[in-house]
């Protein structure tokens, strides 16, 4: 399988309620929390595309959009 | 079809705390039911009461949010009427094994084909964090400062003995294999039991010390172990999860079809 290539995390501020679990389980430190307490992308350059904050995540907030969702699309 | 399409996003933000487990279920079981790539006019769930049974009115398939234990009598009736349709139902733990433990007993005992999943906090969330059938010995709840003296019941084994054709667990960390199991629970042809441990930070995790929501899913993850690893072999007081029955047995609405077609002599 051709590795996955980041497009961007698409995150729904409005659903977010900031608690932390996308952070704390993203294997490359790639989330963070801003003033608002919302998730905010900040290094999305390490992103592995793994997927686990979009499957983990209790208020289905992120999505982590790759090169190969547009294709299928 | 992505998750979004089957979400009634009208009624998001959900009304569940931060960081709680049933958001988690509610994602693992729209990812399953869009691998299954299943027609959301063929999906009915019916829940009862509770923070979990609130999971039918974010989903944009046919829902009843019915009265306290009932969800799987409601889900029975329906099935009945119309047996091509595929029902889903959610249930809290108090919901599944304290008020609606006699609907789910005989519901595992016939075979129904639907899937009943639990979502076990192991508390009464919505009510103030009182403590439930599945608390356990020695948790503190709001209804129980010095401890709980009560046994908790075991999921899996009670649904086994009840005569359920399939039976698995996972935890809300275990993201991926909760779609796997639940996309393998909707497969199934007869009743399905998933009992899905979902972290109540509010009430359950503060109580007991657990920690904020994370911290409850790293527990998760040390505490449990697949069926037949090597972890849960050295350490048999660890939970296991995975699939515990999987087997073929006449279904419910099948025989009873079979009793109509002798009854009217096949003229039906």
């Amino acid at each position: 399988m051709a590795r996955l290539k980041l497009k961007e995390h698409a995150i729904n501020r409005e659903w977010c309620k900031g608690c932390g679990i996308c952070i704390h389980f993203c294997p490359k430190q790639v989330l963070e929390l801003d003033s608002m307490e919302k998730v905010v992308a900040a290094t999305p350059e390490d992103c592995i595309c793994c997927k686990l904050c979009e499957l983990r995540c209790p208020d289905l907030a992120i999505e982590v959009l790759t090169d190969q969702d547009e294709k299928n699309d | 079809m992505s998750v979004k399409d089957y979400l009634r996003e009208r009624y998001f933000p959900h009304m569940w705390c931060p960081g709680c487990g049933h958001g988690t279920v509610l994602n693992s079981l729209l990812r399953a039911v869009e691998a299954l790539g299943l027609n959301k006019n063929d999906i009915v769930m019916t829940s009862g009461i509770g923070c979990s049974a609130r999971i039918s009115g974010y989903v944009d398939f046919h829902s009843l949010h019915t009265i306290h234990g009932r969800a799987l009598a409601f889900a029975t009736g329906v099935k009945f009427s119309k047996p091509e349709l595929k029902l889903l139902v959610p249930m809290g733990d108090g919901d599944a094994l304290a008020i609606g433990g006699n609907h789910f007993i005989h519901a595992a005992r016939r075979n129904i084909d639907m899937t009943a999943i639990v979502m076990n906090n192991r508390i009464y969330g919505m009510t103030g964090g009182q403590f439930s059938p599945l608390s356990g010995l020695d948790k503190k709840a709001t209804t129980a400062p010095y401890l709980t003296i009560d046994n908790n019941f075991d999921v899996v084994e009670l649904a086994r003995a009840a005569g359920a054709s399939f039976v698995a667990r996972t935890t809300t960390y275990h993201a991926l294999e909760a779609v796997d199991l639940l996309k393998r629970a909707i497969d199934h042809k007869g009743f399905s039991v998933v009992e899905i441990l979902s972290q109540c930070p509010t009430h359950f995790g503060r109580k007991n010390k657990e920690g904020d929501a994370t911290n409850m899913l790293e527990l998760y993850k040390a505490n449990t172990a697949k069926l037949g690893s090597k972890a849960l072999k050295e350490n048999p007081s660890l939970i296991a999860r995975g699939i515990f029955v999987d087997e073929t047995r006449p279904e419910y609405c099948e025989a009873y079809e079979e009793i109509i077609q002798r009854a009217t002599g096949g003229k039906r």
